[in-house]
């Protein structure tokens, strides 16, 4: 009798040993090939909602006008984002993910073929809202950055280990808020190095515009 | 909710290699260090098999345990969470066990 459901049949094993989300991989092997041979280099912006990602974007948009940036926003609803960007003048498309919580690499692929980004362009993707999800899917981008502000706490990158993991950049944002809140640069510093040795840790404001050459120097050699 | 898309990503393999087939069983192993938890990971799949020939099928899990190699001291830690860092104090591991996500196996018919 077999041993799964107690029919009198037996059933037939069959072994696959294949990778989850060996589909989502694939394209996002895709993904990268098609933005490496038009030089086109995409930073995936994940954050919790409300860190200032889109702040970040429109603040870098605007100080550097020599770049060619396009933007794709990824949200659960509304084109509020994809507005704010718009209003500065730079190419932008909102996917909106509904349910879903992350943007995977074949809502990626359909974005660009609606942005159809200039050869040679910055294009930021920016991650639904989530500290969680976003980390496990690649989307086939050049870079990852995780966007953290000190109205959050410093505690962020232990709670959420697997997001700050994944990041070649974690920006601290919101630093002009510094001497309002209960917030240890130095602290966070030691936590990101604890789940991720190799990520790069930058504190700015967007708003103000600390230090904000040290991200564009970034961005210029991602 | 990562799990459901996860979910839905092992119900389409497995069906289409089932060739139509009943799908009786899943095996899927799950690395500690993977942010994708079981219990969420069992209810998911149990929404994504339905209207499908995997509807009704039940879920093995393997669960694996993170581990490391301490670059500094040459020790074999284990990682009960992603946090790297080895009793000698050193943070410099390097991940060998624990980012597993595979489909195992399946059983038709």
């Amino acid at each position: 009798m077999c041993a799964t459901c107690g029919c009198g049949h037996s059933h037939e094993v069959i072994t696959l040993e294949q990778r989850v989300l060996a589909k989502n991989d694939e394209l996002a092997a895709t993904n990268r090939s098609f933005l490496e041979m038009n030089e086109i280099t995409a930073i995936n912006v994940m954050s919790s909602p409300g860190s200032g990602k889109t702040t970040l974007l429109e603040r870098s948009i605007r100080d550097l006008p020599g770049k060619r940036i396009a933007v794709i926003e990824g949200d659960q609803e509304t084109t509020l984002d994809a507005e704010r960007i718009r209003s500065t003048g730079c190419p932008v498309v909102q996917i909106n993910t509904g349910a879903g919580c992350h943007l995977d690499a074949a809502m990626l692929r359909d974005a660009i073929d609606r942005l159809q980004p200039e050869r040679r362009a910055l294009l930021f993707v920016e991650n639904v809202g989530n500290l969680v999800c976003p980390a496990l899917f690649d989307l086939g981008e050049r870079g990852k950055v995780v966007v953290i502000s000190v109205t959050e706490g410093t505690d962020k990158p232990l709670k959420y280990p697997y997001m700050f993991a994944t990041a070649d950049l974690v920006v601290v944002n919101k630093v002009d808020l510094m001497p309002y809140v209960d917030f240890d640069l130095g602290a966070c510093r030691a936590q990101v190095a604890s789940v991720n040795p190799k990520a790069e840790v930058l504190a700015v404001s967007a708003t103000r515009g600390d230090n904000l050459d040290s991200w564009y120097d970034w961005l210029a050699a991602a | 909710m990562h799990e459901l898309a996860i979910a839905e990503d092992i119900v389409d393999a497995v069906c289409a290699r089932a060739d139509g087939r009943v799908v009786r069983r899943v095996t899927v192993r799950i690395g500690k260090l993977t942010a994708v938890v079981p219990a969420a990971m069992r209810f998911c799949f149990d929404l994504a098999v339905e209207g499908t020939v995997a509807e009704g099928a039940r879920l093995d899990i393997e669960e694996r345990a993170g581990a490391a190699h301490c670059n500094e001291c040459g020790a074999e830690v284990e990682l009960a969470d992603p946090i790297l860092l080895c009793p000698c104090g050193s943070a410099d591991l390097a991940v060998t066990a624990g980012r597993e996500l595979q489909i195992v196996s399946m059983e038709v018919g």
